[in-house]
Formats: C-alpha cells, structure tokens, sequence
C-alpha cells in the first residue's frame, strides 16, 4: 500500500530526516514514537506534503508520487498526490468560523463548486453533490460521536470533541492513509481517552493509518508495527511485542526507561 | 429662521460633496488595497519591494500634497488635468488603499499558519483556501482597524477644498465672510458628528456580524 524509500529532508544545515525507509499493509496501523526532534512530525510532514522531501521516494499503491527531484507539481496534481493522505493535527486547526458540519463538507463543496465552474458537472449535479457531502458529513460526525453538534462552532466544543471532528473531516475525503500527528498532545489528560477510542475503534482492513503519539499504552495496543524514531532515523523498527518487551537498541532502551519511569 | 433653511440648503449640497468622496474612496480603496497587499506579500521580490516603497511614499506624504500633485502635476506635463472631483477621489482611494493595505496584511499574517495548512491537506488550492477559510478570518480580525481609518476617512474629505472644491467646510467659511455669520462653522461641525454617528452604528453592525464565533 504505501512505500517511504529513503527519505531524506534537511532544514538549513541540519539534517531532519536521514533516510527513512519503510513500508506499510493496507489495513495496518503503524505508530511513530520517538522524543522530540526525532523527525516524528517532518516524516509526516513530508509524506502530507506540506514539506519537500530533498531525496527519497513515495509510492503508494505501485504509483510513485514523489521521488528524488519532483518538483511540486500544479494545483490539480498536488491535489491528487495529496488526497492519499489524511492528515490530523495536533493542534486541531478546525476552521473557527464554520460549523462543525461546513468543516466537514468544506473541502468536498469547494472541489465540486470548481468542477460545476469548469462545467464538468452541471448546476443541478452541483446540488444533487453538495446535498450528498451533506449527508456524508453527517454519517462521519455519527462515526465519532458527534451528532449533536453539526451546528454548534468549533470554539463551542473541548478540545477532545474539536478532534473528534477534525478527525472526522480527514475521514470525508476519505484518503487511503490517514495520518495523525501527535493527536493528543494539545488536550488535557483527561480528553486523550474520547480521542485514542475514536482512532481505535478506525481500525479496520480497509483503514491504513500513521500516528505518531507518545502514548505508549496506546501504541502497544492499538498498533501493529511500531517505529522509533532517533535523530532523523528509524532506530529500530517491530511489532508492539518486540519493541516494547524486548528491544534490541540502546536508544530504544533508554527511551522506553525514561518513558516508563515517568509514566 | 428663514436665513437659517438657506444656510442648510447650502451646507448640505457642500456636505454631499463630502459623502461622494466618502462613498467613492471607500468603494475603490478597499478591493485596491488588497491588490496592494498582494504584491507586497508577493514572493516575487521586485514586486515586494516596489510595493513597500510606494507605501512608505504614500503613508509618508501628507494627503493634502499628494492631491496637490494629483490635480496640478498633469496640466503641466501637457497631460488633459481631471476635474477636482475626480482628482480628489484619486488622491483619496489611492491614499486609503495604502492604509488599507498594511491593515489587510497584518489580519493575513494574523491568521495561524496551521489554517493554511489545514486546507492544503484537505486538496485545496491556495486561491480556494484563501477565498473559503482566509478571508473571512481577516475580515474579523482587520474590523475594529478598518472602522477608525473610515471615521477619519469622513473627516478628511474636507481636505478637498484645498483644489477649490465645495465641501461643506468651504461652505462654511463662505458664509462666514459673506452674509458675515459665524455659526455655520459649528453647525457644519454637527453634520460630521451625525454623519460619523450613523457610520458608527454601521460599524458596529459589521462587528456584531462577525461576534458569533471566536
């Protein structure tokens, strides 16, 4: 399903990424740990594009979308590159004056608005889809518990229920792989629950899904490979077991220590 | 009582002079400032820079010479001069677009990088993110800005008696030398206080718009 070739990304003189490479099953769910300026957030980054890889490869599903030297594409092709990928934010970065609902449909109408505008669909099929985006929308706020709050404003909810629908409006354009990034980081101890049980209860065969978190727990439970990141590379890479009851690095060792010892 | 009915008649024909240049600045200068604003945000650097100079050149320079310029400089240069009515306005929209333009990219700039980048992930194109999550953002942000540049804005358009132009402060004076009575100076003054109240209230209503998220 998704392939990362040796992926490299510097900042200036310093070297972010230094070659990751891995791969990824559809329906798998892979977490990313690692302490901060591992890398965790730019691999990320880069695979959403919101970065420029400097070298390396992404191919997902056979079709390479980005290797060594592309140059960023036109609107239209960066959106087709981009739609594979879901991306959550730690920071929610929900769209304060929509409604919940707008928040979700917003992309979908602004996609179909510009396909009645080059006159591939017509006024009425612009309807017959905004009213369809509608409906999706409402079916994805019921995924994640949230029916209630189609009209309410993002500022009206807490900050596990903004996730929740930030969550929900990566889940309507329905991407092949959804990525979260460090999700709940932002909320207060006692939300992380609301929002670890809605990316679980995503798990799925057709759901494939990067999530960097420091959430151990969540981690070991939840995913089905584990990559620890250290310095820009992938230290060591295993399942839950493996990593977490018996890794082989020493930084992985000593990660997990100092992880535990707070924790 | 009936000397003071003409004296009214009087000073409102001066005053719609004012609410022309009013209405017409505001009209023109608010879309202009934006493109303004575009090309001093531009990376493309040239543009960047030619933008900055001309608003430190037009947020430097007094109003009353820039009309001055507007309104003298082309008979001399053999080019047909406006009338003192459009070179006022010119003078006006253009002055204002610079104004307009820095508040316009302090709202831009205000907005989280993370809007931005929320759009761009969702598939959207950098002129849909700015139509659709952008600028209404801005728009919220630049209000209580924008309301006190229009509040001065009433009070400037009596700047345009400078090129002869009859405006309800000229008005004013006239009558002051001739029949020789002094009140049409605070009465004119009344006008820009109910004016200014009225555009107040409109003001408010924008903002009151904009109140129902955070």
């Amino acid at each position: 399903m998704l392939e990362i070739n040796n992926l490299t990304k510097k900042f200036g003189a310093v070297e972010v990424l230094k070659g990751i490479t891995f791969s990824l099953n559809k329906g798998e769910i892979v977490a990313v740990i690692g302490s901060s300026g591992s890398g965790k957030s730019t691999l990320l980054r880069c695979i959403n594009f919101l970065e420029k890889a400097d070298s390396g490869e992404i191919i997902v599903d056979g079709e390479i979308i980005y290797k060594t030297g592309d140059v960023i594409g036109n609107d239209a092709e960066m959106r087709e590159k981009r739609l594979h990928f879901g991306l959550v934010f730690q920071a929610f970065n929900l769209f304060p004056q929509l409604s919940i609902l707008k928040n979700i449909t917003l992309a979908l109408d602004v996609a179909d608005k510009a396909r009645c505008k080059k006159k591939q669909i017509s006024k009425v099929e612009l309807s017959i889809a905004s009213e369809k985006n509608k409906q999706q929308g409402m079916k994805i706020l019921e995924e994640v518990g949230l029916t209630e709050k189609i009209d309410a404003y993002p500022f009206q909810l807490s900050g596990g229920q903004q996730q929740r629908v930030a969550i929900a409006r990566a889940l309507a354009l329905s991407p092949d792989i959804l990525c979260f990034d460090e999700p709940t980081s932002a909320l207060d101890p006692e939300l992380t629950g609301e929002v670890l049980r809605v990316i679980k209860g995503l798990k799925s065969p057709d759901n494939t899904m990067i999530i960097v978190t420091h959430e151990m727990e969540f981690a070991k439970n939840v995913a089905d490979k584990i990559i620890f990141m250290s310095e820009g590379i992938i230290e060591e890479i295993g399942t839950p077991k493996e990593i977490f009851e018996n890794p082989q690095s020493e930084k992985t060792k000593n990660f997990l220590k100092q992880y535990f010892n707070k924790h | 009582m009936e000397q003071f009915f003409d004296v009214t008649i009087i000073l409102l024909q001066g005053f719609w002079t004012n609410i022309l240049i009013f209405a017409l600045t505001l009209l023109i200068s608010i879309p202009l400032g934006l493109v303004v604003t575009f090309g001093s945000m531009s990376k493309f650097k040239p543009l960047a820079y030619l933008s900055k100079i001309l608003v430190w050149i037009v947020r430097g320079t007094p109003l009353m010479l820039q009309i001055f310029i507007i309104y003298y400089i082309p008979g001399f240069l053999g080019i047909p001069a406006s009338s003192q009515l459009t070179s006022v306005i010119i003078a006006f929209a253009v002055n204002y677009a610079f104004y307009f333009s820095e508040i316009y990219r302090g709202g831009i700039e205000g907005v989280p990088k993370g809007q931005y980048e929320a759009g761009m992930v969702l598939g959207m194109t950098k002129p849909q993110i700015f139509k659709n999550i952008i600028l209404l953002q801005v728009a919220k942000k630049i209000v209580p800005s924008m309301s006190n540049e229009v509040i001065t804005l009433v009070k400037d358009t009596s700047l345009a008696s400078v090129i002869g132009l009859t405006e309800i402060i000229k008005s004013s004076t006239q009558l002051m030398s001739s029949p020789g009575i002094l009140y049409p100076l605070f009465y004119s003054g009344i006008f820009f206080l109910v004016f200014n109240g009225i555009v107040t209230l409109g003001l408010n209503k924008i903002e009151k718009k904009f109140s129902y998220y955070n």
